[in-house]
């Protein structure tokens, strides 16, 4: 077969030219679709994904109380907060924050306060929520690791951890209870 | 390689490289433009690359395998659920580690068989062969544990099966088979020890394969022909002849592979192991997987439970010591045609013994009618002393007369046919077992050396150039 015969018209590129790319573009797009399925098995399997959300009871706590619950592998904590409690962190001014964010973004509803009980320092678990434990200067949750203090809000107020604590994604499903995470 | 090697590459930095670790060397005279080929390898020479590929599917699947599973007796046959249903893919992984098995051994028989055709086990390639003997066996060992870690009914009926061959080993079977389960039956321990080592034997086996490919570079390929390469005009370079040639196998070979990992995954499978395993009752049919089958039919076929142990792994060890059964120069069957008839009968063989090795042994196959002289005997025991005297005189060859003498000894019909059921002669499965596993010794112990002594084999070639090139070797027009 001559080069001439193999050629397409008008076009600098003949057919070896052609079969080349073609094997190699398919060699691609097969290699990558073998690949994902070995790379997927990684993320979080079915068994895993059905818990990721998860129920919560509030009505057994009282003002003034703490709950602490497993969501995803980390604790969550709750706060049935007291009027004063919720006085104090609205009243904080926005500027003494090293992480601004206003009470009122924070909670649903003013009176349960819903964390994550993740220092946003290096990942320890803040004290304050059971009773007794120490709350930190600013009455909140305090970090036994590095010294991090949080407020009744859970914003980190002193010590090395840069942000507040995270609020997860929850709705009420009725007056008294929720569903943390969302469905993945 | 000598001690001060300059890399010959262009590239600064490759040549960098090269020089001090001839690694794109290596490569080169491997698999690259710089290892002369024979120029006449046909399709057969596809499987030594498709069984790396095998190595290369199970150890990728073994290791997402291993991420999921739980080597535990009681969480085992849970956690493969688990793969099956929960992990993302989960399904897909492990049907092709458990095809992919299957597909190994396919690939690995065929290579073997090749080998077997076309001498490619004598000299200079004997260590080579021993190599790739070596690696069937640890493919067996692993495929066996591997085999055991699901926990179903066939898994740890499998195991305790197989790991009680070991108990026929005189005055310390019983102690080596406890040693080998940690216990005092397959449990908890055997399963741990077995999850182990079914993750080290691949590494074994990938260092063997580094071992035989660097054997094979020596002397070379072998080629249809089976005679020596002669110099540059029989040879053509690996890269890029044979490697497309190699990819062109690969796509083929992967196609029928996806159609058993997508269409039909557990058709090499058995049910019973997705039964989880129960130590109290044995499934009634038990058979092991597809490719041990043959060896499975030379351990039943001998009566003696020692000796039937050591005849299975003597089936494998002729393999060993193949190239010195064979006294014969040529190596292709191409130019042996007596070698090459009993070839395929040997071929044949083979699979007669894996047919046998899932059949029940004393199914019947060619009926031979009944023994008319033990009925006669029987009935013979129930007559008054002189019509027994006239029956055993001359016992007749008609089951018409003999009844007549049953009813005369006060026998029912029934009886009577229960009789004859009992005393039917049959060739059966395992007698047809027994003479296939004769013959697999008698070839490789008698036919092959003798062969080497009496065969007229054909004219070789000149050269793997010769015969093409010289014009009485050109087809007629
Ligand atoms: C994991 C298993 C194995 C791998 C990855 C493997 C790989 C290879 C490769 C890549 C070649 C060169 C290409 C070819 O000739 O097809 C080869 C050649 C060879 N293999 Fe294997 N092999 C394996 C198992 C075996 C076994 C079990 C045997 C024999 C019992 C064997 C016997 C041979 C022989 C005799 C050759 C030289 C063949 C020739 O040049 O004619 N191999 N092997
Ligand atoms: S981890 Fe909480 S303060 Fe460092």
């Amino acid at each position: 077969m001559s080069i001439e015969a193999d050629a397409i018209d008008g076009a600098d590129v003949n057919r070896r030219d052609f079969i080349h790319i073609a094997t190699g573009s398919m060699l691609a797009v097969g290699g990558a679709m073998v690949a994902w399925p070995f790379i997927h098995q990684m993320n979080p399997s079915a068994d895993v994904r059905a818990l990721a959300t998860i129920e919560v009871d509030l009505a057994a706590l009282e003002p003034g109380m703490g709950m602490k619950a497993m969501f995803r592998g980390k604790p969550l904590f709750i706060r049935r907060r007291t009027d004063a409690e919720i006085a104090e962190a609205r009243e904080v001014s926005m500027t003494s924050l090293p992480d601004p964010q206003a009470d009122e973004e924070r909670a649903q509803k003013a009176e349960y306060l819903v964390l994550l009980g993740v220092c946003t320092h290096l990942g320890c678990v803040p004290l304050g929520t059971g009773s007794g434990e120490k709350r930190g200067d600013y009455n909140g949750w305090f970090c036994p690791c590095h010294g991090s203090h949080y407020d009744t809000s859970g914003r980190i107020r002193k010590g090395p951890a840069p942000y507040n604590l995270e609020i997860p994604f929850y709705e009420y499903t009725s007056d008294t209870t929720i569903k943390v995470g969302k469905e993945v | 390689m000598a001690h001060n090697y300059q890399s010959k590459y262009q590239n600064p930095v490759i040549n960098w490289i090269d020089t001090r670790l001839p690694i794109f060397w290596l490569v080169d005279t491997a698999v690259g433009a710089g290892h002369p080929t024979p120029k006449n390898l046909n399709y057969w020479w596809n499987f030594g690359s498709l069984a790396g590929l095998c190595l290369v599917i199970q150890l990728i699947s073994g290791f997402v395998l291993a991420m999921h599973y739980t080597p535990h007796a009681d969480m085992a046959f849970a956690s493969v659920e688990h793969i099956m249903r929960d992990v993302n893919y989960g399904w897909r992984i492990r049907y092709i580690h458990a095809n992919g098995a299957s597909f190994f051994f396919v690939v690995v028989f065929i290579h073997i068989f090749r080998g077997l055709y076309y001498g490619s086990y004598k000299a200079p390639r004997e260590l080579l062969w021993m190599l790739g003997v070596t690696i069937l066996l640890l493919m067996m060992a692993t495929a066996f544990m591997g085999y055991v870690l699901p926990w179903g009914q066939m898994s740890f009926w499998g195991a305790t099966v197989i790991t009680n061959l070991f108990s026929a080993v005189p005055f310390v079977g019983d102690s080596i088979v406890t040693l080998l389960w940690g216990g005092f039956s397959v449990d908890n321990p055997t399963l741990a020890r077995f999850f182990s080592l079914h993750y080290l034997l691949p590494f074994v086996i990938t260092g063997t394969v580094i071992l035989h490919v660097w054997a094979l570079n020596m002397p070379g390929s072998n080629n249809p022909s089976g005679i020596d390469v002669k110099g540059p005009q029989d040879t053509i370079p690996f890269h890029p002849y044979y490697t497309i040639k190699d990819v062109f196998g690969i796509a083929v070979f992967l196609a029928v592979f996806c159609a058993f990992v997508f269409f039909m995954p557990n058709a090499l499978g058995h049910p019973d192991n997705y039964i989880p395993a129960d130590p109290l009752a044995t499934p009634s049919h038990i058979v092991p997987e597809w490719y041990f089958l043959p060896f499975y039919a030379i351990l039943r076929a001998v009566p003696d439970k020692l000796l039937g142990v050591v005849a299975m792994f003597a089936s494998i060890g002729v393999l060993f010591v193949l190239p010195w059964l064979d006294t014969s120069p040529v190596r292709s069957a191409t130019f042996r045609p007596l070698y090459k008839k009993f070839f395929w009968i040997f071929i044949v063989v083979c699979f007669g013994l894996g047919w046998c090795g899932q059949a029940d042994t004393d199914m019947p196959l060619i009926p031979f009618g009944e023994d008319e002289q033990a009925i006669a005997e029987n009935i013979a025991a129930r007559l008054p002393a002189d019509s027994r005297a006239e029956l055993l005189a001359n016992v007749p060859g008609d089951l018409k007369v003999l009844e007549t003498y049953a009813t005369r000894a006060g026998m029912s019909e029934a009886a009577f046919e229960r009789l004859v059921e009992k005393e039917k002669v049959t060739f059966d499965v395992l007698h047809l077992n027994r003479l296939l596993t004769a013959y697999y010794f008698f070839h490789f112990l008698v036919l092959i050396p003798l062969l080497g002594w009496f065969e007229k084999t054909r004219p070789l070639p000149e050269s793997l150039s010769s015969p093409v090139l010289s014009p009485s070797a050109m087809p007629a027009e």
